[in-house]
């Protein structure tokens, strides 16, 4: 006998990715989802983000990391909140961990989540957690082949931070290649070119994600 | 590697929809998926092989539907299917498609034994 049964794999997770964003949009809270490779420099550029809108937004991420606090740590010190959550080896975050996050941060008083989610172009972007919006980091070591190999990353983020921009000169990084890729793949998405430890080009960036910011609030 | 968590999320709707339907064994699950996902058709047929054992579905075969990306052109109208890489309308060249399918993840349904078939 055939059972029915269509039904999204992911529904458990998607119905609480549904409810994670009513509960912020009901706080007006931005949550951003920041996808990237280990070593991209995801928690630099989170660091000069905040930096760049710490004076007009109360803000403060959620580290997802497979073990360690070490990036929770460096965001505590410079006196942010922090939430560390350990997926203890999976290799992505998942809306239950964001909610149980969610809970233990004051929502009344923020402005905006940054969610650095586990160092992996591939899997995360599956899952909806709730958030506003997902944006991918790539860093010019990483190579201009990257949108080839991962274009399901580059499709679903909505904005794409190409960071350290200043060792261009020492990789063969093809700037018209990659952005040749990009644009095939989501000519919808600004790439905002930055340095993170250097803080160059972050305002521009910072300006985008202000914008979004300011438009549900 | 994401795989084995979308194919736990599978195996426990299978086994309660086996349990609702009294089903003394599942021999089919049907699944849709896009290709536009980050999930590898060998990789959820390694983990359904190891999820499997010792449960109800045993025996099961896994069939998955793969869905190639479609897009639609909000200029033209033009509907398309397309690889992974290129969205931009084959007709007039907008690059600022909308996907329509290819992001599917999705149990369609599953055979199963029940007494009453077994005695017809």
């Amino acid at each position: 006998m055939q059972v029915e049964i269509n039904q999204p794999i992911l529904a458990k997770n998607d119905e609480l990715a549904a409810s994670n964003r009513a509960l912020l949009a009901e706080k007006k809270v931005f949550a951003l989802d920041v996808l990237a490779s280990p070593g991209s420099g995801k928690t630099s550029t989170i660091l000069a983000t905040i930096e760049a809108l710490r004076d007009e937004f109360n803000i403060a991420v959620i580290e997802g990391d497979i073990a360690s606090s070490v990036d929770s740590e460096k965001i505590k010190a410079q006196g942010i909140a922090a939430v560390q959550i350990n997926t203890g080896g999976a290799c992505h975050l998942e809306s239950d961990m964001i909610r149980r996050a969610y809970d233990v941060l004051d929502l009344d008083n923020l402005d905006l989540i940054i969610i650095e989610n586990v160092g992996n172009l591939v899997c995360p972007t599956d899952f909806d957690l709730g958030e506003n919006a997902k944006i991918m980091i790539l860093s010019v070591p990483e190579g201009d082949d990257k949108p080839l190999k991962y274009p399901g990353v580059f499709q679903a983020a909505e904005a794409i931070i190409l960071n350290k921009v200043d060792t261009m000169p020492v990789f063969n990084f093809d700037r018209d290649a990659f952005y040749g890729a990009v644009g095939d793949l989501n000519p919808a998405a600004p790439v905002f070119e930055i340095s993170a430890t250097k803080n160059q080009g972050v305002e521009a960036w910072a300006e985008w994600l202000a914008d979004r910011i300011r438009a549900i609030q | 590697m994401h795989e084995l968590g979308i194919m736990t999320s599978v195996m426990s709707v299978v086994q309660q929809t086996a349990e609702q339907n009294n089903a003394t064994a599942v021999t089919k699950v049907s699944l849709m998926v896009g290709e536009m996902t980050e999930a590898i058709e060998d990789a959820l047929v390694f983990a359904f092989d190891a999820l499997k054992e010792g449960t109800i579905a045993e025996n099961a075969e896994l069939q998955i539907r793969m869905i190639p990306p479609k897009s639609s052109c909000p200029e033209c109208g033009n509907v398309f299917v397309h690889d992974r890489f290129h969205r931009g309308c084959p007709e007039c060249g907008n690059m600022l498609t909308t996907l329509v399918e290819g992001k599917e993840l999705a149990i369609e349904s599953i055979e199963v034994d029940i007494p009453d078939e077994d005695e017809e």
